[in-house]
């Protein structure tokens, strides 16, 4: 049984809710059956070991898994009252509104504006694009650095830059909720800190789910904390108390780096 | 990141390093706070620059531990317990070496007793004595076992040393009143009571430490909210 500690949604409804979510590749089973409320305008990371699960279970949460032939998802996740996996639901619909950062930059081989507003071009958007673009890299903050090459390539930019470029293409597309899967494991130490503090700036505006492989980076960036162990979720709370005072002791030991 | 399989070793042995350091050097200011309380008792005016010079060496040892601490909050950033332990010996090993200040203290004004007339007998004097000399170890006891209960026992025996210095106080302002030329030996015995009393303290002070260290602050919370429902009442009167 999970330790989940109070969770303060602050009154508002949660952004997400996953309810006994299970997700199987093949006969594996993957994520067991986890409950976790991600409350609005929050940052949640989910930390724990290689595969415990903390990877397939952040793609749950845009059904992303939908991509992989082999994974099977049972139990539900609630975003605004409805199940993400009813029958009646769009997954495109799903991943407009709720958006994906990457481990590695992927930009298109398109230029910097065009990157940007790919994702509203696809949704058909008729209000003005320049300023959404503009908007979009303002708020991943990389419009002061490349405002005056827009028509350049993607692949132009360093690597930090790449990755806030996506995180803008995410933002273009108005989403509520920002996944975000360990997006600053490919960058040196000065580009995790604006990404870092891009997500503290980010929560404001969205709710933002990590999985990240950086402890410190979680216990800085992150409200809540959940700790994932094999599949299953072991605990769950306010970060500040997961990184000083856990009450499982399995997350004692993956803090304090005696795992294993 | 080291979390498949190979647990922090290195780190854990540094840590446990600081702790025996942390231990050796208080168990250097429980003997000076042994023989300081001895002098009290014997009036013996010799141990005062013993302990001054071996106060030197426990200082030694407190910055040490404060070098080591920052080492290892810096490159490895500790968490949960680990984190926990590393301000706990950081606030323990300040607190300590203030107990030990307060010893050299008490030696110096049993020598400087010696000068004038010798106070009378004073049971009140030795228990507080004994008294902040058990809480002193037993508080480092709790430390080593990570024993919250009797962390506690410590800081409920906080409130017999406070009345005792009370009581302690009235008997020396009548014994001042009696003849002036008391008033030298009658103030030494009052600046000794205040240095046992704040051994006491500190004593205190490292038992919460160890509250903490297991229960973190919520513990401390608890503890405090115990602690008041239990002494209510019992203001200070001066002295």
């Amino acid at each position: 049984m999970a330790t989940i500690h109070d969770i303060d949604t602050e009154g508002r409804p949660p952004a997400l809710e996953a309810r006994s979510l299970s997700v199987f590749y093949g006969s594996k089973q993957a994520v067991k059956e986890v409950d976790l409320v991600v409350p609005a305008h929050k940052v949640v990371a989910l930390i724990g070991p290689s595969g415990c699960g903390k990877s397939t279970l952040l793609r749950c949460f845009n059904r992303m898994n939908d991509l992989v032939g082999s994974a099977r998802v049972e139990g539900r996740v609630d975003f605004h009252g409805k199940n993400l996996y009813d029958d009646d639901v769009d997954p495109v619909e799903v991943r407009r509104r709720i958006g994906m950062v990457f481990q590695k930059p992927n930009p298109f081989p398109k230029s910097i504006y065009d990157n940007v507003a790919f994702g509203p071009r696809v949704n058909g958007f008729k209000g003005d694009l320049d300023g959404l673009v503009q908007d979009s890299l303002r708020q991943a903050a990389l419009w002061d650095e490349i405002h005056d090459r827009l028509g350049d390539s993607a692949y132009a930019l360093s690597g930090g830059q790449q990755q806030r470029l996506c995180i803008a293409r995410t933002l273009a597309v108005k989403p509520e909720i920002v996944l975000m899967d360990e997006p600053a494991s490919a960058l040196d130490p000065i580009a995790t800190q604006r990404i870092e503090e891009l997500i503290y700036e980010l929560k404001k505006d969205y709710t933002i789910v990590i999985v990240t492989h950086n402890m410190q980076q979680a216990a800085r960036i992150s409200d809540y904390t959940a700790f994932l162990y094999m599949g299953a979720l072991i605990e769950y709370g306010p970060t500040d108390m997961i990184f000083t005072n856990p009450s499982e002791e399995r997350t004692e030991a993956y803090v304090t780096g005696r795992f294993g | 990141m080291n979390m498949d399989g190979t647990p922090k070793r290195h780190f854990h042995e540094e840590l446990d390093g600081l702790q025996e350091l942390l231990l050796t050097m208080a168990g250097r200011v429980e003997q000076a706070v042994a023989r300081a309380l001895e002098a009290v008792a014997v009036a013996d005016a010799t141990v005062a620059a013993d302990l001054r010079a071996g106060d030197g060496e426990i200082d030694e040892m407190e910055s040490l531990i404060d070098e080591r601490v920052q080492e290892l909050l810096a490159l490895h950033q500790p968490m949960a317990s680990d984190l926990r332990l590393i301000i706990t010996v950081l606030k323990v090993a300040n607190d300590v070496e203030r107990v030990g200040d307060h010893a050299v203290n008490i030696a110096r004004a049993v020598r400087r007793m010696r000068k004038s007339s010798p106070p009378p007998e004073l049971r009140e004097l030795q228990e507080m004595g004994d008294v902040a000399r058990e809480m002193l170890s037993d508080s480092l006891a709790a430390f080593v076992a990570r024993d919250p209960g009797s962390a506690m026992r410590v800081h409920a025996t906080d409130d017999t040393v406070d009345s005792l210095r009370k009581s302690l106080f009235r008997i020396m302002v009548t014994y001042m009143l009696e003849d002036p030329r008391n008033i030298g030996s009658g103030l030494e015995v009052l600046l000794i009571s205040q240095n046992i009393e704040r051994i006491a303290d500190l004593a205190t002070n490292i038992a919460e430490d160890v509250v903490f260290l297991v229960k973190g602050r919520e513990g401390i919370r608890d503890m405090k909210n115990w602690a008041d429902h239990d002494a209510d009442g019992g203001e200070d009167e001066g002295g």
